[in-house]
């Protein structure tokens, strides 16, 4: 009788596991051992183990410089998703809860707007017959048309404006847990309003900027559709090379090698990331 | 003479006063409580004279200057909050250093300055901890030590002892009052507890609805209430409104002594619970004993009268007096009433 209390959460957890193994740990399995078959030239996969496509990936330098770029990009969309985010979540909890409620949904709204859509709205925007150059064009800034779409920068900025709205919602909840005492406090001692933020604020919301920063680092090194778009197929992410892989090559192998490399690492810094972090802050964790 | 001066303090919300024309004079050195109910006002006033409130009007004069305009981080006032308000990310010796890095003190001075401010609240062994590895009694003695380092001209107190348990509250208050005379510093204290602004303070600012009910020395406010207010909220009292023609005052159909003849017309006629005795004979008012309780050092009776319920208490020494259901007679001494004249009610 105890036996089959005690084991009565577990029974209770099955659906969910079950779920996710076959929607989750499954297909990450499928695509490890795929990435182990060589390929076949013409587009099929062969017989045997290998480790070849890591090779291939270990060696070629076209992928370091992929996973260069898009390794760096992430961490770019994340420094500058945090260097807005924060103080944009700082001035949402000082306003009145009316304001507040305005501001938010325009927070959000990019959360709101079908990726594609978006996506292509900035392209209306960044093109060289675009909204933005023709405005700069018109007023005489500059003399011919900037290039932005194809381009890194172009990209980043259409990243920031999807994922910022993560790192304020994470820094927003750090944010509620803050004394405001302790703000007043620093004041009282002397402290001058950047220096309060600086070294008051911000240490407290760390594990707000930590997740948020998790979770805009993930979804950038993994971003398909903006890269694509506004990318193009010239300025290459791993994810779009995953998915010329598998589409345009039909090296499935390859692909999957590289989706599992790109894993890797995600997992890697976030990992790391969140020990180092964790350790520095250790008290405003607790 | 006065150090912290406060004149015609008024803030404004909407149409409501939080504070309506507040004038106070502090003394160097003094310990002064701003006493009252929630929402009287003395956390705002506390708030202005810290600078985190602009008054509607009114000055703040801090030795002679005028602080009004002046920023928080620029006037140099030492606070303890209500949450004590610690900075969680950092050390006990680094909070209470903080003030002293803003003012751009080398590190040995600071480091010799903080060891003293430590030694001052006895918490040498603690400086390494974090907040959250502290007790709140400690907690608070770190409040007090970031606060007092800074050398501050006026220390503020918001309800410093709200978040401790009731011993401890005791503790800290002796502990705090030794360590204002030590120091030596002016200190205005905000509470609504009136038994901590008995302990601590050298005057009690009795507050509310934004206004000064009565200031005075505590024991001149426990025993010369100007009013039903102040009667009642400092300690217990029995207010009775009567009519003060000659020698007595008349309340219904009962005759009470008056301790001051020279008053006379509509009063309100105070007598504290441990003044009021019982007897056999020659009783001011009799009634019935509907509650008796025992409260360890003495007893509290609730007596149904004619007047409605009178409190009595008497020292716990022997037998309680009387029992529930006792009909009994009330009397007191004349010079142990106090009367005043009426309060206008609106």
């Amino acid at each position: 009788m105890t036996n089959v209390r005690n084991l009565l959460p577990y029974w209770l957890t099955a659906p969910g596991i079950l779920v996710m193994l076959a929607f989750v740990a499954l297909p990450l399995v499928l695509t490890l051992s795929l990435s182990m078959y060589p390929f076949l030239p013409g587009g099929g996969v062969g017989d045997g183990l290998t480790l070849a496509n890591y090779a291939d990936i270990a060696r070629d330098d076209y992928f370091h410089a992929i996973f260069a770029r898009t390794f760096g990009m992430a961490f770019l969309v994340t420094a500058i998703c945090i260097a807005i985010g924060v103080p944009e979540a700082y001035v949402l909890s000082r306003l009145s809860s009316r304001w507040r409620a305005v501001s938010m949904v325009i927070v959000l709204g990019p959360l709101l707007i079908s990726v594609v859509v978006r996506t292509l709205g900035w392209a209306v925007l960044l093109g060289n017959e675009g909204v933005i150059n023709k405005i700069l064009l018109s007023i005489g800034v500059v003399s011919e048309p900037i290039k932005m779409m194809y381009t890194f920068t172009g990209v980043v900025v259409a990243l920031v404006h999807v994922l910022v709205p993560f790192m304020v919602l994470a820094v927003w909840t750090s944010l509620q847990k803050l004394d405001r005492a302790t703000e007043q406090a620093a004041a009282s001692l002397g402290a001058s309003l950047p220096t309060v933020l600086r070294r008051i604020v911000f240490p407290q919301v760390i594990p707000g900027v930590l997740s948020g920063g998790l979770i805009v680092f993930a979804l950038a090194a993994s971003a398909f559709a903006t890269p694509a778009i506004i990318g193009g197929r010239r300025l290459k992410v791993v994810p779009t090379t995953i998915y010329d892989e598998f589409l345009g090559n039909l090296n499935w192998p390859l692909g999957a090698a590289l989706a599992v490399v790109l894993v890797i690492i995600v997992l890697a810094v976030s990992l790391g990331m969140n020990r180092l972090i964790e350790r520095q802050y250790k008290q405003v964790f607790s | 003479m006065s150090f912290l001066k406060l004149q015609g303090l008024v803030k404004r919300y909407g149409n409501a006063n939080a504070v309506a024309e507040f004038s106070l004079s502090v003394n160097k050195g003094e310990f002064v409580c701003l006493l009252g109910p929630s929402g009287c006002g003395k956390t705002t006033t506390l708030q202005m004279v810290a600078g985190f409130v602009q008054p509607t009007s009114g000055q703040i004069l801090l030795d002679g200057k005028d602080i009004t305009g002046i920023k928080p981080d620029k006037r140099g006032l030492g606070i303890v909050f209500q949450s004590y308000a610690l900075f969680p990310h950092m050390t006990v010796s680094d909070n209470i250093a903080f003030g002293l890095e803003m003012r751009g003190i080398a590190v040995s001075e600071r480091r010799q300055r903080v060891g003293e401010a430590l030694e001052l609240v006895h918490l040498g062994p603690m400086a390494a901890r974090f907040p959250s590895e502290l007790s709140g009694g400690q907690r608070q003695r770190v409040a007090m030590a970031r606060a007092l380092v800074i050398k501050p001209p006026v220390l503020l107190l918001d309800e410093p002892m709200g978040a401790l348990d009731a011993k401890l509250r005791e503790e800290m208050q002796i502990e705090l009052r030794a360590l204002q005379r030590r120091v030596g510093i002016t200190t205005l204290m905000v509470t609504h507890d009136q038994a901590e602004a008995m302990t601590l303070a050298d005057r009690v600012v009795l507050m509310n609805k934004g206004q000064i009910e009565q200031v005075g020395r505590p024991f001149d406010m426990y025993e010369r209430p100007n009013g039903r207010f102040s009667s009642t909220f400092l300690g217990k009292a029995n207010v009775f409104e009567g009519t003060a023609v000659g020698g007595s005052v008349k309340v219904n159909d009962y005759c009470f002594p008056c301790p001051e003849p020279a008053i006379t017309g509509e009063v309100d006629y105070i007598v504290r619970p441990e003044k009021m005795e019982f007897t056999d004979d020659g009783a001011l008012i009799r009634g019935t004993v509907s509650a008796r309780v025992f409260l360890g050092n003495h007893w509290l009776f609730q007596i149904d009268t004619k007047l409605g319920t009178l409190q009595l208490t008497h020292a716990n020494n022997g037998l309680p007096k009387a029992a529930e259901g006792d009909d009994v007679g009330v009397t007191w001494a004349a010079a142990d009433a106090h009367i005043v004249p009426r309060e206008v009610t609106l």
